[in-house]
């Protein structure tokens, strides 16, 4: 059933591209958006002359911080030549470019527009991992920072709610790693496109090669159980558990749907959009779920008149392994309490009954905060396309895709369903 | 006391003087702590200071191996993790505060439901002064 909620007309994406997620010390933030475009130019189909956009959205969550430099929207467009039409920035921790898709989304929509580039980039590598904390911690509640808790804490103590609440046990969390790793492996955009299997296989060969001893891990879960290999960065959130620090853009061209025919044979159509916002962890009423994700699933799926089960594909924010857990809860793919289960019987891998990053996720793919909402765009115009190579998910008829953002510790969160016509 | 604004400087000074205070809406009883100066259920602007006991139970909580520099400051490290959590006070509403008195090191040994006391650690002197909210095990 649809909501009262409707776009005022039809939003397509037209191109899609992303730069290489990693750790560069001599890529800036320009360099990064500069490749995200040109290889958005490239994915549109019938071709586009850039001096046809109309406006910018640009997300960046911590630039001010970690390279001392505010203000991005006139940078990137003075770096695209698209001066003097507008360019805006917009902001929402690690969601920050999910709310420039929807700030275009909506500048389309309302007939303002016809053509807008959506995107983000963040260049965190530059500073130490002590700064990179402290940096993110800017975006959890003042209260939490005060008692200590770093993000990885309060993924920490939600996990130990879930585990206390569902009987999860960290086991569980490691299905989830593993999973992740396999599909980046899959991914040569990813930072870490490796399996875990991979990994144990590189420091058994180099424990060989230097003549110490030789690990003998049975399988990925004595690796992940091994604390020397994933050690405990804020119990029960290891190593493994937590996204990397990365460099990063990515771009989304939106246009009228009326125009997207000229542009390509094969755009995907906006077809939900949903935005919530959440409380601080200590005002949560449950800490098993986040609020605003509930919120931003129940205003997409309204909007589009499609349903849980409809989603065939999904980019889910997974900064550490719960939060992959609680948002395939939240966005209703599974029941409260039984995404763990769904992760240890398959059911999100690449060939599983609903596949959960493709990609590798935010823990393998890399996490340039600001980067990442348009980057889960990016992949699943890949998956719907069939341009996913090694990584396309066998379903047949594969049409309806979703990308889910969370900012901070759930403050701000989003789900955009896109559908291929 | 009851001239104080209802906000985050007047939670803080509270804190410095070892009381954990809320606010209470005169008009629909809801108490919020930290204190809000707008009451989230029935949005009404009438509020009162009420104080917390300082008792209650852990609901969640992680122990910290790579902490903040002010954590680090004071001697917590890879070798020396400290425990943060959520505490639901018998009034009602959840802090979130340092957990003192259990062993990072081993949170096997932590348990969900565990009944907690407030402790207020004071660190720094002068105008760096500053109150960290604690609970430990009774």
């Amino acid at each position: 059933m649809r909501g009262r909620r409707r776009l005022g007309r039809g939003v397509a994406v037209v191109g899609a591209g992303m730069s290489r997620f990693g750790m560069f010390g001599d890529k800036d933030s320009k360099h990064l958006f500069a490749e995200a475009f040109r290889e958005m130019l490239s994915t549109v189909d019938k071709g586009i002359d850039p001096k046809d956009i109309d406006a910018l959205y640009v997300g960046n969550f911590t630039n001010d911080f970690f390279v001392r430099q505010g203000h991005w929207g006139p940078i990137i467009s003075d770096l695209l030549g698209h001066t003097p039409k507008p360019a805006t920035r917009t902001e929402g921790a690690c969601a920050s470019s999910a709310l420039a898709f929807r700030e275009g989304v909506f500048a389309i929509a309302s007939g303002f527009y016809d053509v807008v580039l959506v995107g983000g980039v963040e260049d965190m590598s530059k500073r130490s991992t002590e700064e990179v904390t402290q940096g993110l911690a800017m975006a959890a509640s003042p209260y939490e920072v005060k008692a200590g808790f770093t993000f990885p804490g309060v993924f920490g103590a939600i996990a130990t709610a879930y585990f206390a609440r569902y009987g999860a046990k960290r086991e569980h969390l490691m299905n989830v790693t593993v999973k992740s790793h396999n599909n980046a492996r899959l991914n040569p955009k990813a930072q870490f496109n490796v399996s875990i299997r991979d990994i144990m296989n590189q420091r058994i060969e180099k424990a060989k090669s230097k003549g110490g001893p030789v690990p003998s891990w049975r399988d990925e879960k004595e690796f992940l159980r091994d604390p020397g290999a994933n050690p405990v960065v804020a119990w029960p959130m290891h190593l493994y558990d937590c996204c990397p620090i990365s460099d990063g853009a990515s771009c989304v061209l939106l246009v009228a749907e009326e125009m997207a025919k000229s542009l390509t044979d094969s755009a995907l159509h906006v077809v939900g959009i949903g935005q919530g916002s959440g409380k601080g962890l200590h005002a949560k009423e449950d800490l098993t779920y986040f609020e605003a994700t509930r919120y931003a699933a129940k205003e997409a799926y309204d909007l589009s008149g499609l349903k849980p089960e409809d989603i065939q594909v999904a980019e889910v924010h997974d900064c550490f392994s719960i939060a992959e857990i609680l948002h395939i809860e939240d966005l209703g793919f599974f029941k409260p309490g039984e995404g763990y289960k769904a992760v240890e019987e398959g059911l999100t891998g690449l060939s599983g009954s609903k596949p959960i990053n493709t990609s590798g996720g935010l823990k393998c793919k890399g996490h340039p905060v600001g980067a990442t909402g348009t980057g889960q765009i990016v992949e699943i115009w890949k998956q719907l396309r069939g341009e996913a190579g090694q990584r396309q998910v066998p379903i047949k008829d594969l049409r309806i895709g979703a990308t889910q953002s969370l900012g901070g510790t759930g403050g701000t969160c989003t789900l955009t369903i896109l559908e291929r016509r | 006391m009851e001239r104080k604004p209802f906000n985050d400087i007047s939670y803080e000074g509270f804190l410095s003087e070892d009381k954990l205070m809320g606010s209470k809406c005169q008009r629909c009883g809801v108490v919020s702590v930290p204190p809000r100066s707008i009451c989230i259920k029935c949005h009404g602007s009438e509020m009162e200071w009420v104080e917390m006991k300082g008792m209650g139970k852990l609901v969640a909580f992680t122990c910290i191996a790579i902490g903040p520099p002010f954590m680090i400051k004071e001697g917590y490290d890879r070798k020396h993790p400290y425990v943060s959590g959520v505490v639901e006070l018998e009034e009602g509403p959840k802090v979130v505060a340092r957990i003192e008195g259990v062993d990072g090191s081993k949170p096997e040994t932590i348990r969900i439901g565990t009944p907690l006391r407030i402790e207020f650690l004071h660190r720094d002197e002068g105008e760096n002064s500053v109150t960290f909210l604690a609970f430990r095990p009774l």
